[in-house]
């Protein structure tokens, strides 16, 4: 023992790699269901409309105040006990409705912060023209606000990847569970956790060039 | 026709606008001076909400809004019967000249996109930037920028267009250009309301001048009676200091 045994690495590259399509889906479809319910929260936080206003803010503070963990248990081990109905969701829709909830939260601020960050004569223009408030929202104001906003809802989805590991803790096999049985037989610990931390890597510094190349392609319009 | 009357605004316990009453003709060219925070750009936005009156009515056409119970609907309808021009272009950033004169087309009238872009060309045409469709406002010069920025207004067919300083944010350059078009448009004979500091200009074009100060319309009449006989001792005192 002792020294790395880079061939049952090499070996578990493909044994681990099949996995990768569940936690790139867990986050994708998670993303997805974020992304649209931020613009909502967003929306409604900007607008400030009153009910949903406070209650938007609540949830913002639940979802970003507590750990994804902590939620992910919450939703799928506590939920059952209270609603019966909710025994039947499985481990991913449970891992991907927790995502959703809490990168909706974080991506809610994003977006409007990101929404109050577009010039104010923006509006003023939308409304000289006799456009309503939806029309300016979703035509002028949303599509510039998302060219501020793109840098962090992608760290966001960078986090999203990430996190979908804790779906392990759901009894989701993904990577992370994969690794682990694979380890729990070989005793490789070391080797199997290293090759998951490898392909994270690779996949979020795969993402971050695709970021870059992305702010660019949204700068453009702006550009002299 | 259009009146207005009693229309008044305070920012806070400052009040901007002290009832002012005006009536234009259809076809008239109305050019507002003043010196600065007189309230000459409140008395613009007021007109099409883009600052709400605390009084007062404003009635274009068959369209009577009454500021103190104006529904969203009725300020929608009053800006649909208003182009207004900005001080600072204001154009939509993430539009290319020719997609800002479409979008009203397509969002407010909601013509077929064909139709739009060809009614936004034949602007374009007008304003002479056909070459510059593509372009989006960060790549256009000042002058192109407003010249954009009236097309725009000119988009809806609005009986008034309400031109805010539309030269006072631009290098010495490019005013001529805008001017021009401006000039244009008023020789065929579009009601319009402007704000501005080009005397010139005013003179030009005008067939009515007001003078305003203190939120009031202390002294109006046609340009030649202003600006070489004027009444009222502030006007003369503007002037004055103006030349």
């Amino acid at each position: 023992m002792g020294a790395l045994d880079l061939d049952y690495m090499l070996g578990l590259v493909p044994v681990l790699l099949r996995y990768l399509p569940l936690t790139l889906g867990m986050a994708a479809a998670a993303m997805v269901l974020a992304l649209i319910l931020a613009v909502i929260l967003a929306v409604v936080r900007v607008l400030r409309l009153p009910l949903l206003d406070p209650l938007v803010q609540l949830f913002v503070s639940f979802f970003r105040g507590t750990p994804l963990l902590v939620q992910l248990f919450l939703f799928y081990y506590g939920l059952p006990q209270l609603v019966p109905a909710f025994a039947a969701i499985t481990g991913v829709q449970a891992a991907i409705a927790g995502l959703t909830l809490h990168f909706a939260a974080y991506m809610a601020e994003s977006l409007r912060g990101a929404i109050l960050g577009v010039d104010r004569s923006q509006w003023e223009a939308t409304q000289a023209i006799g456009m309503t408030q939806g029309q300016a929202l979703r035509r002028i104001i949303l599509p510039q606000a998302a060219r501020i906003a793109a840098p962090s809802l992608l760290n966001s989805f960078i986090d999203m990847i990430k996190g979908t590991s804790l779906a392990f803790t759901l009894g989701v096999t993904e990577m992370m569970g994969a690794a682990q049985k694979e380890a729990a037989g070989s005793f490789r610990y070391f080797e199997a956790f290293l090759l998951v931390a490898v392909i994270y890597w690779v996949v979020t510094e795969a993402l971050a060039a695709l970021q870059r190349r992305l702010e660019i392609r949204l700068n453009r319009a702006f550009a002299r | 026709m259009i009146e207005i009357r009693g229309l008044t605004k305070r920012f806070g316990s400052l009040p901007v606008l002290s009832g002012i009453d005006l009536d234009i003709a259809p076809g008239e060219r109305i050019v507002v001076i003043g010196p600065s925070g007189t309230g000459k750009s409140t008395l613009l936005r007021c007109i099409n909400f883009l600052d709400r009156p605390d009084a007062g009515t404003i009635r274009i056409g068959d369209l009577q809004v009454d500021a103190a119970k104006a529904s969203r609907a009725e300020i929608l309808a009053l800006r649909r019967r208003t182009g207004f021009v900005f001080q600072t272009y204001a154009l939509f950033a993430n539009r290319t000249a020719q997609g800002n004169i479409a979008e009203a087309l397509l969002t407010v009238r909601r013509l077929p996109r064909a139709e739009a872009l060809a009614r936004a060309d034949a602007i374009l045409r007008d304003i002479g930037l056909s070459d510059k469709a593509d372009a989006y406002p960060a790549a256009l010069s000042g002058g192109q920028q407003q010249r954009v920025g009236i097309g725009r207004a000119l988009a809806l067919d609005a009986p008034l267009l309400l031109f805010d300083e539309p030269t006072s944010a631009l290098d010495p350059e490019w005013v001529g250009e805008v001017l021009d078009l401006m000039r244009r448009i008023a020789e065929a004979r579009q009601t319009m309301l402007i704000v501005t500091h080009e005397m010139q200009f005013a003179r030009e074009i005008a067939d009515r001048v007001l003078f305003m100060e203190g939120g009031r319309i202390v002294e109006q009449g046609p340009p030649s009676r202003i600006f070489d006989a004027p009444q009222d001792p502030r006007t003369r005192e503007f002037l004055r200091r103006v030349r």
